[in-house]
Parts: structure tokens; C-alpha cells; sequence
């Protein structure tokens, strides 16, 4: 095994890990547009979904640029396949009911907004920038889906069995969440990326003082997804690249 | 009539310029006012003036930002100058404590409610939120997300119409 990463391959690998989160959960909430419970609720959903797809586009466009072979946002986005992916598998979980959206939504947002503080406050000038920037909006994510957990899980008995289920959908994607490698552990060295023990224990403590009020019950996890940011994907990435795709590989090229 | 075909020199005179560029989605609020602009730089290689403006854009998804861009460039260049260069600077983040007294009057006056706080105060949901249209402030949230990435959609108990909230941000 080899003891050493090149940092710039480990900024690289970071800043796709970055881009790919947010475009694909931008792209999971976009499929909300027009059919959301109610019309608030579609404006909300498509306006995060827009805010996440304008930071994949500043982090796909700083990838590009550090692997220094000339890809842009739009190449990195439209022409990668599935095992060319490093996102979370949390953010590919399909939209189910929107219980499962909210509380996908809401273990994201928590963390999300963890990590994008952790960057503002490291060593990479343009990471930390373009984090504090992203985090300011991500507040306002979170601010939505904490209040909709509580509504929904303190809420009727049908809106709290169905939170509950959701809870349990979601919570096998959660210890990837706070998994290391040794890109991240590279760039943990150099200050530009969160201490992941300390950024977990705060996520669990935001999680138990929301499930209490909300009165759901974080469910064991007794199976783990794994490997995303290795690229290692369910099969929905693969559904949903088709579509978010389709257009640049049936024209390639196309623009207008 | 020779004085109009002159080309500016000036940041000041550019600054003036950029004062008819409006946001797209809000046109009565100029962009100098709603703080988007940093810089002005204008230097000169032989004959040729150049112009760079740098602009710190609102919402990371706002599509508003390439339009405001297309205008920046289409105001200096239709005042003689063909070389405008608009460059972006994400940092510090824009934050709604950057528009202007100016500003706020003209979100009012276009029925859109100014933030009541300053962005500095994160998460101020609560605050003092006025009724564009009867001035009341029994004033309630509906919707944290409204017609734009930087509005909220309010509702006044006064006079029962719902109204556009600009969000501290």
C-alpha cells in the first residue's frame, strides 16, 4: 500500500465528492416540480434543488480546473458513467413518499451544513469560499426540513408512521456519511476538510434533540451502504443519470 | 453632440452607468443597490479602453446572475466601450446587509418587503416583517421559499393579501 496521495488528486477527488452530492440531490428534489403535496412545497423543493445545482455547478467548475485536463461543469456532469460518481448514496435514495424526502433531506442538511462550516473554516482558500457561500443557503434548507420532521413525525398518526418508515429507509445511508479514506484523511491532514469524529457527534446530537421533539425514534442500523465516493452505487444512480443525461448523449454536443 | 460620442473614462461614470442595469427578476431595484458590484477597473493598452467589473453574485443557483452579466456588458458597451471583462468574487459571500436605504425603498415601493434584520443575525424568522401594501405588522409566514431564490412568501393578517419577503441573508 502506498503511504502517500498526491494532494492535488485528493482536492480533486473532494471537490467532485462536493459537486456530486449537490447535483444529485438537486436532481432528486427537481423531480418534485409540479407534484409536490402542495404548491409552497414545490416552490420549496425546486428552490433548494436550484440552490444545490448553482453550488454543483461552482464545485464541478473548481474540479475541472484542479484536474487540469480541461473538463468543464458540463463535462464533468453530463458525460461521467455511474462507477465515475462520488456521491453519498444517501442522495441518490429515490424521492419515495415525502416523508422520505423530508428526512433524507433533513439527515443531508445536517450534515451538509457541518461539513460546508468545517470547509469555510480550512486552510483552501477556495474551498473555504466557495463553502461559506453554499452554507448560507444550506441554513435555510435545514431550517425547512428540521420543521417539517418535527411537524410531520409529532404530527397525525398516519403522518407519524409514515416519518417512522421513512426514518428506517434512510438509515442505512447514514454511516457512510462519516466514513473516511485516505483522500479524505490527506486532506484532514492539511486543514482543508472537517475532523469527521467531531462532525459526527455533532450530527448526533442535532438528530437526537430534533427525533425527541418530533417523537421519532432513530432506528438501529443493521445494514450499511458503503462506497460511493469510490463510486460504488445503488441502481437508482443509473436510473437517474439516464434521464439527467439523456440529452447530451443522444445529441452530443448539443447546446441552445 | 460630440460629448455623447466620447467614451467614458471614469469608474464614477461606469458606476453611473451600471445604475440603469436592474435585476431581471426585481426591475426596480438597480444591481448597485442590491450590492452585487465590488469592483471597477478600467485601463488602457494603446487606444483600446478596457473595463472589468467585478460582481459577487447573489444565490449560487439564482439564474438571474447571466442575464445581470449580459446587461453589465451591453450598458458599457453601448457607451464606447467594447472590451468589458466581468469577473466573479465569492468571497466574502453577498449578504442582504450590502443593499442599500435606496434599495430597500425601491423593494417596498415594488410590494416586496425588505429584510427586518441584518443578515449578521442568522435566522431571524421571527422578525418584524412589514406589509408592503397596508404597513401592518401582524404579519406571518407561509412559505419559507417563494417566487425567487431570495424571497419568502408572507401573508399579512391586516389587510389579507400575501406579499413577497426579501430574506436576511
Amino acid at each position: 500500500m502506498s503511504k502517500t496521495i498526491n494532494v492535488d488528486q485528493a482536492r480533486f477527488e473532494q471537490l467532485l465528492r462536493l459537486g456530486d452530492n449537490a447535483l444529485i440531490l438537486g436532481h432528486r428534489l427537481s423531480e418534485w416540480s409540479a407534484d409536490a403535496p402542495v404548491l409552497e412545497e414545490d416552490v420549496a423543493l425546486t428552490n433548494i434543488a436550484l440552490d444545490l445545482i448553482g453550488h454543483a455547478r461552482l464545485w464541478l467548475t473548481a474540479a475541472g480546473q484542479a484536474e487540469g485536463r480541461g473538463r468543464t461543469e458540463d463535462d464533468l456532469a453530463y458525460l461521467r458513467d455511474a462507477r465515475d460518481w462520488r456521491n453519498l448514496h444517501l442522495v441518490e435514495l429515490p424521492n419515495g413518499d415525502f416523508a422520505r424526502t423530508m428526512v433524507r433531506q433533513f439527515f443531508f442538511d445536517t450534515y451538509h451544513l457541518l461539513f460546508l462550516d468545517g470547509l469555510a473554516a480550512g486552510c483552501d482558500t477556495e474551498i473555504a469560499g466557495i463553502a461559506a457561500k453554499a452554507a448560507k443557503e444550506v441554513r435555510y434548507h435545514l431550517r425547512h426540513s428540521r420543521g417539517w420532521v418535527i411537524r410531520l413525525g409529532d404530527g397525525t398518526e398516519d403522518s407519524h408512521t409514515r416519518m417512522q418508515r421513512a426514518l428506517d429507509d434512510c438509515a442505512p445511508c447514514v454511516p457512510e456519511l462519516f466514513e473516511t479514506d485516505r483522500t479524505y484523511l490527506e486532506l484532514e491532514d492539511q486543514n482543508i476538510v472537517p475532523d469527521i469524529q467531531l462532525l459526527k457527534a455533532e450530527w448526533e446530537c442535532q438528530m437526537n434533540q430534533a427525533l425527541g421533539e418530533a417523537t421519532l425514534q432513530m432506528p438501529e442500523i443493521t445494514h450499511a451502504m458503503s462506497g460511493g465516493r469510490q463510486g460504488l452505487h445503488s441502481e437508482h444512480l443509473g436510473y437517474l443519470l439516464a434521464e439527467m443525461q439523456f440529452l447530451q448523449r443522444a445529441y452530443p454536443g448539443a447546446s441552445w | 453632440m460630440i460629448a455623447a460620442l466620447l467614451p467614458v473614462t471614469t469608474r464614477a461614470q461606469v458606476l453611473e452607468l451600471l445604475d440603469s442595469v436592474t435585476d431581471p427578476e426585481i426591475p426596480s431595484v438597480s444591481i448597485r443597490d442590491l450590492g452585487i458590484i465590488r469592483a471597477i477597473d478600467i485601463h488602457s493598452t494603446g487606444q483600446e479602453m478596457h473595463v472589468v467589473v467585478t460582481i459577487t453574485p447573489t444565490y449560487s443557483g439564482c439564474p438571474a446572475t447571466r442575464v445581470i452579466e449580459a446587461d453589465i456588458r451591453g450598458a458599457i458597451e453601448r457607451a464606447g466601450i467594447p472590451n468589458v471583462l466581468i469577473e466573479h468574487r465569492l468571497d466574502p459571500p453577498w449578504t442582504t446587509d450590502w443593499i442599500t436605504e435606496r434599495g430597500r425603498k425601491h423593494l417596498l415601493e415594488a410590494g416586496i418587503s425588505p429584510p427586518a434584520c441584518w443578515a449578521s443575525t442568522p435566522l431571524s424568522y421571527e422578525a418584524d416583517v412589514v406589509c408592503p401594501h397596508c404597513g401592518s405588522h401582524n404579519t406571518r409566514v407561509l412559505s419559507g421559499f417563494g417566487s425567487t431564490p431570495c424571497k419568502a412568501l408572507w401573508h399579512c393578517s391586516g389587510c389579507l393579501e400575501p406579499f413577497d419577503y426579501f430574506k436576511p441573508h
